[in-house]
């Protein structure tokens, strides 16, 4: 999976900007040959949400995976008389993230991020501080406009059992989705794999697809905080100890029978699991948990450290386990408890 | 050009009537249907030519931020609620018109005699300040003034600046987002190739509410929210985004607090300025909302895209506006509807 995963951080996908993923998703699907037995549909909704349906055998449910392609970024607000930019923040940015750190828009364009001088050093400065320095001379000669976004630039490093990149969340959660896709041979359900737009500015993707599958039930992939490191904030989450079954995060409680079953599918099969309360922070279950009627909803958590920096740090076997979860579960029928 | 009767008419969130009556007269004869939905917004079907079968969207909320009376006094003065985003700051010695009837008050406030320095310092919320309709006692005061009234700035619309000389700017209240509402009215005055549903939506100010509705009901491939939006042009040492400028023509958003874009209805728009030379700006990335927030994410989903009339001072009783960018709006709305059978879908 290694080879996916890489490509897929390493593509460019702001919120609201998933162009180049949606097309490096569709490339991969297609590349295996995914999707294309008899009953099989792939499909772009209007919003952008990238919709694959794998066909069941029948008698199963309507079941929707659910993991979102955007990542955070910055949006240009104003270009100044000299060539530099200020920026806003799509998604969860943080100023403490950005200094010194460097930009890339979707033409190609790098950018330092740069900070006015600091009056207080030992105080974090606001985002309306800090700037964007694309090496132009003045506005004239500035390749950028405002409204134009940019993405982190960070390489994806292969450390053995971890992976350290920019946007694992949740492009981590986009590449278990294509590993099950592969590796779910039968299944009694029709099982839709959604990889959703626009999740970090607040579910929207999630909203509207759920709306158009009208699933039976629902499992978001995405990543969740971990307590494992120097002085974190307390969570019982760790990287290496298996992928997290959510009970409940900032804006959502898991169904409890959807906990339960991969619960029981985990200990079942000897898979080893953890169960994730996160304080704060939600992910796409959330919206698609009370779309129309409401839909019994859970997610596969991915531990990850760092979490909406440029460098987040995942556990290769907690992707790998979450693989095998999820195809152990929907190999099945489901029944909720 | 509607934009002084809209102005002037009272219209905080929830309590529409008086602007929803204005606005149904006026499209009564542009327009092949309309109804009130339960909400109360007013959802219009100018039929196209028939050459597109497209549902298109274009919205404008027909609500303004004001206050709700809350409590009547033994005294006759009344404490309020505000209702949509207001600086407190503004409020103080503001005149104001209470209820249908228009009853004049002012929100009262100590005189700089009876004040120390350190007291004038700071800002006065707003649950400090009461409304002064000039009665002494509640018996009095409640033959005029009900709990749950709402009031507004009691602001009359001007013409600024010299007569037939330069450009022409007014001032009013309420111009978010009756600027909108006003455009909208123009709109009907021409046929274009699809169904466009006309939505003067309600409740916008407080959350988007009428827009969720309305869209839930017309379905549309398509939206346009229109908007006075705010623009910041008070002198500042730093070079930083005045959001938006009065007079560098309508303003064109593409992300806000609510949603971000549709791609494809931006470059429409852009394509469509720069070609029939009609001025147009990107409105600051990131801040404020609109009724494309609640449109967009509508069923499946709705590609929506808002376009404003830049405004100084909005959400206060005195905005000013500029009739050139007014009219640039309405041009290159109505031009890019006619164009949008050509975009992809």
């Amino acid at each position: 999976m290694k080879e996916t995963i890489k490509k897929l951080v390493e593509t460019f996908g702001p919120s609201g900007y998933e162009q180049d993923i949606r097309d490096s998703i569709r490339q991969e699907i297609e590349r295996h040959g995914l999707a294309t037995e008899k009953g099989d549909e792939v499909r772009v909704d209007a919003l952008g949400n990238l919709i694959v349906l794998k066909k069941g055998a029948g008698d199963g449910h309507k079941v929707m995976l659910a993991a979102h392609m955007d990542e955070i970024g910055v949006i240009v607000t104003h270009v100044d008389e000299k060539g530099f930019l200020r920026f806003g923040r799509i998604g969860g940015v943080y100023p403490h993230t950005l200094l010194g750190g460097r930009v890339r828009f979707a033409d190609g364009t790098v950018g330092v991020i740069g900070v006015e001088k600091l009056e207080d050093r030992t105080k974090m400065p606001d985002l309306d501080k800090l700037f964007i320095d694309v090496g132009a001379k003045d506005k004239a000669s500035c390749p950028v406009r405002v409204g134009d976004v940019a993405s982190f630039v960070r390489p994806l490093a292969d450390m053995g059992d971890r992976l350290v990149a920019k946007a694992m969340d949740d492009r981590i959660g986009c590449a278990v989705l294509l590993q099950v896709l592969r590796d779910l041979k039968e299944t009694p359900h029709d099982v839709y794999f959604v990889f959703t737009v626009q999740e970090e500015v607040g579910l929207r993707g999630a909203t509207t697809s759920s709306y158009g599958v009208a699933p039976d039930l629902a499992l978001s992939v995405d990543v969740t905080g971990t307590g494992d490191t120097p002085e974190a904030r307390t969570m019982a989450v760790s990287l290496g100890d298996g992928p997290a079954i959510k009970v409940k995060d900032g804006g959502m409680l898991a169904h409890p029978g959807v906990k339960n079953w991969l619960v029981k599918t985990a200990e079942g099969n000897g898979i080893p699991y953890q169960l994730e309360v996160l304080e704060g922070g939600t992910t796409d279950a959330r919206a698609i948990q009370t779309s129309r009627a409401g839909v019994p909803a859970g997610c596969v958590s991915i531990p990850c450290r760092y979490v909406h920096t440029p460098s987040e740090m995942v556990d290769y076997g907690d992707v790998t386990h979450a693989v095998k979860l999820l195809v152990t579960a929907l190999s099945k029928p489901i029944e909720l408890m | 050009m509607w934009l002084k009767r809209l102005s002037e008419a009272g219209g905080v969130s929830g309590h529409e009537d008086e602007v929803r009556q204005i606005i149904l007269d006026i499209i009564a004869g542009h327009v092949d249907d309309y109804r009130v939905d339960s909400i109360g917004n007013i959802i219009a079907l100018k039929k196209g030519d028939g050459s597109s079968d497209l549902r298109v969207m274009v919205a404008a909320h027909m609500d303004e931020v004001g206050f709700m009376i809350s409590h009547v006094e033994e005294n006759g003065l009344l404490h309020f609620h505000k209702v949509g985003g207001l600086d407190d700051r503004i409020l103080p010695a503001k005149v104001v018109w209470i209820g249908d009837k228009k009853v004049p008050g002012v929100i009262g406030f100590k005189p700089a005699h009876l004040t120390e320095q350190n007291e004038r310092d700071q800002p006065i919320k707003y649950k400090q300040l009461t409304i002064d309709i000039g009665t002494t006692s509640k018996a009095e005061a409640e033959k005029l003034v009900q709990r749950g009234d709402y009031a507004t700035f009691a602001t009359e619309f001007v013409e600024l600046g010299l007569a037939g000389e330069g450009w022409q700017t007014v001032r009013g209240k309420a111009f978010d987002d009756r600027a909108g509402c006003a455009v909208l009215i123009e709109l009907l005055n021409t046929q274009y190739p699809f169904d466009l549903y006309a939505v003067f939506t309600v409740q916008e100010e407080v959350g988007l509410r009428g827009a969720q509705v309305a869209a839930f009901a017309v379905e549309p491939d398509w939206a346009f929210a229109l908007e006075g939006t705010g623009a910041n042009e008070i002198p500042t040492p730093k070079d930083v985004s005045p959001s938006t400028r009065l007079g560098h023509g309508p303003a064109i958003t593409v992300m806000d607090r609510s949603f971000i874009a549709d791609k494809r209805l931006v470059r429409l728009l852009i394509d469509t300025a720069e070609e029939l030379g009609i001025p147009y700006q990107i409105k600051q990335p990131g801040i404020g909302g609109t009724d494309a927030g609640a449109i967009h994410r509508t069923r499946e989903g709705v590609p929506s895209v808002t376009v404003a009339v830049p405004c100084r001072y909005i959400h206060s009783p005195a905005a000013i506006l500029n009739l050139d960018d007014f009219d640039h709006t309405v041009q290159l709305v109505r031009e890019s509807l006619s164009r949008l059978p050509t975009i992809p879908r």
